[in-house]
């Protein structure tokens, strides 16, 4: 019996669970294959949902599902973190001492946050990665009449790469619609010389904050955190005081990957086309944990999903034949006001950024809602 | 010109921006103060960002060449 085996069951390992189900239905039904997903979790979260519960009022527990009600019946579960990834003999080993052979194995474990590769991050400032996090923030945020609130972002590569400009805009037209916008300053610090990655974001970003009156210092990398004088210390020798920080901590993929010796400079290395991780003949990856320089986004993970899904199959079902990714990017930007944009880019094409409506903020909080279909494989 | 001895060279090459940029951070960070790091970027934007944010974060840019496709900057850090 062949078997695949997806590691993670956020929206990349759920959407290629349910896509191989659909692809390879009649060898499932009859035994030939079977399909089992590995996760720590038996709930999926849906993370751009944190955003909402820092800056806004969206209740706790209100992106989550059950994983079971989201994957297809051919599809088996198994809630056990794994430890470890043995690629001489091909087997996956849990923490409860199982071990899972693979012939095929797909790696959708996403990344983690790491406040603590700051020094004194967690001591002294907020981020809103986690749900913990961002209820954290959001009472503090609360808490505050004025003062100066930074937003620095201390690691880059990170989870969506666009929440720092989002988190700065819905934040400062809160303020504004409080009307207590002018008890505060808002700062955002950003590690190259732009505000953003993307030249033509960046540009975009650097006019609404100058419209906004908010302040950027940029080539500005967190070295450490000084959570009695609250100050931010950066390599460059500068020390930002603050009020109330926000920082997008230091990301790394799943512990058991570096264990593994499946990581090199700090991300799962993939071919950017096939997705599959290079060394190894069989395994795949997607979505947040792989090195490719395109955003860790949710909608990279599905676009990715159904690539690695066509892929697997057509070793299994010639009657399939394999496919490349293109680098398709969508990211929603939330820029406050009711209002929102969004980009749309490939491999070979930049994105574009468009004014901002309150017809595409709704069509986020609409996509917010139905993002379940999607990881069904409906949407 | 003497030769400097690079401890570290660090490959950025294929690596879109901010990619060779970070890794030159990321290696400068773990480096000792006087200790010699080369970093290579075929990334057309590094060619005046890697200079710019040596020069701001106070350490010295020994030499930025073209070879072949592709630049390589040799960096010292300086405290």
């Amino acid at each position: 019996m062949e078997k695949i085996v997806i590691l993670g069951a956020g929206v990349g390992g759920v959407v290629v669970a349910n896509l191989l189900a659909e692809h390879l239905r009649p060898a499932l039904l009859s035994g030939q294959i079977s399909l089992e997903v590995i996760t720590d979790s038996a709930r999926q979260v849906y993370k751009p949902g944190f955003l909402y519960l820092a800056f806004g009022s969206d209740a706790p527990g209100h992106y989550q599902r059950d994983v079971h009600s989201l994957l297809s019946p051919l599809v088996r579960l198994e809630v056990d973190p794994v430890s470890k990834v043995e690629t001489s003999s091909g087997e996956v080993h849990t923490r409860s001492g199982r071990r899972h052979p693979y012939d095929q194995l797909i790696i959708a474990t996403g990344a983690r946050v790491v406040p603590a590769a700051t020094p004194g991050l967690e001591a002294g400032g907020h981020h809103f990665y986690t749900q913990e996090a961002a209820l954290a923030l959001r009472q503090a945020l609360g808490r505050l009449e004025s003062g100066k609130i930074v937003l620095s972002v201390a690691g880059i590569p990170h989870m969506c790469p666009v929440a720092p400009l989002e988190a700065i805009f819905l934040l400062e037209a809160s303020l504004r619609r409080r009307g207590v916008r002018d008890q505060f300053s808002l700062t955002y610090t950003y590690p190259i010389n732009r505000v953003h990655p993307i030249a033509p974001v960046a540009e975009w970003a650097a006019q609404v904050f100058q419209e906004r009156g908010i302040e950027s210092e940029t080539f500005c990398n967190v070295e450490q955190i000084d959570a009695q004088t609250k100050q931010v210390q950066t390599l460059e020798g500068n020390s930002i005081p603050y009020d109330l920080l926000i920082a997008i901590p230091e990301h790394r993929p799943a512990q058991f990957l570096e264990d593994s010796g499946l990581t090199y400079n700090g991300w799962v290395p993939v071919d950017r086309e096939s997705l599959a991780v290079v060394g190894h003949d069989g395994i795949w990856a997607l979505g947040d944990t792989t090195n490719l320089a395109i955003p860790k986004a949710g909608s990279v993970a599905h676009y990715q999903a159904y690539v690695v899904a066509k892929n697997v199959a057509s070793r299994i079902n010639k009657d399939i034949a394999p496919v490349h990714y293109d680098g398709k990017t969508l990211c929603f930007i939330e820029t406050g006001d009711d209002k929102a944009t969004y980009l749309e880019f490939d491999y070979n094409r930049l994105p574009v950024t468009t004014e901002p409506s309150r017809l595409l903020h709704w069509a986020k909080l609409g996509y917010n809602e139905i993002y379940w279909l999607t990881a069904k494989g409906v949407a | 010109m003497s030769q400097v001895a690079v401890k570290q060279e660090v490959d950025a090459r294929g690596s879109a921006c901010p990619g060779p940029m970070m890794e030159l951070i990321r290696a400068i960070r773990a480096a000792q103060p006087g200790e010699v790091i080369a970093v290579l970027s075929s990334d057309q934007g590094s060619k005046a960002d890697i200079p710019e944010w040596v020069e701001k974060a106070g350490h010295e840019l020994i030499s930025q060449e073209e070879q072949g496709g592709y630049f390589r900057f040799v960096v010292r850090k300086i405290h």
